[in-house]
């Protein structure tokens, strides 16, 4: 029963992890970009957040509206500067760019926020849980597992049913080819990765760390690893990738 | 399988063409023509030109500006991608299906990008799962599980479904059975019956004579011989293709 617990759990945080994967997942798999950055960038937003929340009078729902297009600028100004002079077949330079970009935010970061943990304050959300059965499950983690769902779902169905999804995988599978038939190369470059994969490896990943918490607190980030080499080893095409 | 030809001002031509990828020249001033709803065969050995000729033609590699001309207007070095919206299509070499995408996604991205909606155009999804009616039985399937024939009719659709006014087909029999190239090459009157000029590159000096209005030959970057597919000797032929030191018979 508590392995079946720690399952839960380790879905929940599978959740938060889709979320970051799915970012991850949509830059490399489309732009051959390995944005080393892509984490930091993500505390820097969340950090941003926090501040924001001690002067605007919003509310922590009222936050998304005016972090989301924080988050768009942020996004467009590091395409922009950074990101597109190093792009290319070779992931190399987009590796060593975004790996300085790295560290140099989060020197920043800790020069301004220093090293403290910091969260938004709390609405009741965040400690909410409710039972199901015998186990009992915090609502914030259900929320973050709904979100991933349904970001991973809508991405899934852009790239399938859009005439933009059609030229992203188009060029993702071959961009010559793609330009001879009539796709502007320029609106979309690289390759597309499995985006479900990226969700089924957050959950794995999240379900691991668990499940290895609850064998010794300090197995969880060891069993992370572990089956990051384990697939590494046994499926490094990607979880789910066509066997060719 | 030929047709009357509508007018006489080239739909495409090229002057002088030089091309080749960066320092290592590989085509000397190609000086080609073809008609509307023409059928133009470009023969030649293996590593003479033709697709360094037809990718220079198309965008996908730098030309001056004059050295491609196209209904008239030089059009050398536009991006491949504004070449088929604007009426030229392509089947590459070794066909570059979007692996991993059905037959059917390959062909709408196709009508995606097309010059013309589908509907508009010649070509609907409809009227080439007539032609191919293998396709519209595996239309759900990846085409990396199609056979190769199956897959060269996927790009040749995919091509057709750009709506274009030229075509350019790169080896399109390659390594395919006597009986699906004929399946395959069944289709190019009817391509050209629709007023779309078609450039065939061919190795197969048989096919590409049958199938043809005209014929250029090329050896090592140049063209060596031109002129009425029929009127040609084989003799002709084997010294342009070879070049005259080997032209044995
Ligand atoms: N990507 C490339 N980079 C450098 N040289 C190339 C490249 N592709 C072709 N070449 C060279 O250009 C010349 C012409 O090649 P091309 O592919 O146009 O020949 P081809 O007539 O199409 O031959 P085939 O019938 O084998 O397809 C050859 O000498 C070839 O080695
Ligand atoms: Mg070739």
């Amino acid at each position: 029963m508590q392995w079946f617990d720690a399952i839960i759990q380790g879905v929940l945080l599978g959740g938060m992890y889709a979320q970051y994967a799915l970012g991850m997942a949509l830059m490399f798999g489309v732009m051959r970009i390995v944005n080393i950055a892509h984490g930091d960038v993500m505390i820097l937003l969340s950090l941003i957040a926090v501040s924001l929340a001690g002067v605007l009078p919003v509310g922590n729902v009222g936050l998304i509206v005016v972090i989301v297009p924080i988050a768009v600028a942020v996004g467009w100004v590091l395409q922009k500067f950074i990101l597109n002079r190093v792009v290319g077949a070779d992931p190399l330079p987009s590796l060593i760019a975004t790996f300085g970009l790295s560290i140099a935010l989060q020197n920043l970061m800790l020069e301004v926020w220093s090293a403290d943990t910091r969260s938004l304050p709390n609405s009741g959300v965040a400690s909410a849980s409710f039972q199901i059965g015998p186990f009992y499950v915090g609502l914030l983690p259900v929320i973050v597992l709904i979100c991933a769902f349904v970001l991973t779902g809508g991405l899934d169905a852009v790239l399938r049913w859009t005439r933009f999804g059609r030229g992203l995988r188009a060029a993702a599978a071959d961009t010559e080819a793609a330009a001879m038939t009539g796709v502007d190369p320029k609106r979309i470059i690289g390759g597309m990765g499995s985006i479900w994969g990226a969700f089924l490896g957050a959950m794995v990943l999240g379900v691991a760390q668990a499940v290895g918490l609850r064998i010794d607190p300090g197995l969880g980030i060891l069993f992370g690893h572990l089956v990051f080499l384990l697939v590494l080893a046994t499926r490094p095409e990607g979880i789910m990738a066509r066997k060719k | 399988m030929r047709t009357e030809l509508t007018g006489d001002t080239p739909i495409l031509s090229t002057h002088a063409l030089t091309g080749g990828y960066g320092d290592f020249q590989a085509l000397f001033g190609i000086d080609f023509h073809i008609l509307p709803g023409e059928v133009v065969s470009l023969i030649g050995a293996n590593g003479a030109g033709k697709s360094t000729f037809l990718k220079s033609v198309f965008g996908l590699l730098p030309v001056a500006r004059e050295m491609v001309r196209y209904q008239g207007a030089p059009v050398g070095g536009t991006p491949a991608h504004r070449m088929v919206s604007q009426g030229v299509a392509m089947v590459p070499e070794g066909r570059r299906l979007f692996l991993g995408m059905t037959v059917e996604e390959n062909m709408r991205v196709a009508i995606d990008n097309a010059r013309l909606a589908e509907g508009q155009g010649e070509w609907t999804r409809d009227r080439l799962f007539d032609l191919f009616p293998i396709l519209r039985e595996k239309r759900r399937q990846p085409v990396e599980d199609l056979s190769g024939g199956q897959q060269q009719m996927v790009a040749i659709s995919r091509a057709l479904l750009c709506q274009p006014k030229v075509l350019l087909c790169d080896e399109i029999s390659l390594g395919l059975a006597p009986k699906v190239i004929r399946e395959i090459y069944a289709v190019v009157p009817e391509i050209s019956a629709a007023g779309t000029a078609i450039v065939l590159v061919e190795q197969d000096v048989t096919l590409a004579r049958e199938a043809s209005n005209r014929l250029y030959c090329m050896l090592e970057g140049r063209i060596t011989l031109t002129g009425a597919s029929n009127d040609i000797s084989r003799d002709d032929i084997a010294a342009a293709y070879f070049g005259a030191s080997h032209a044995v018979v």
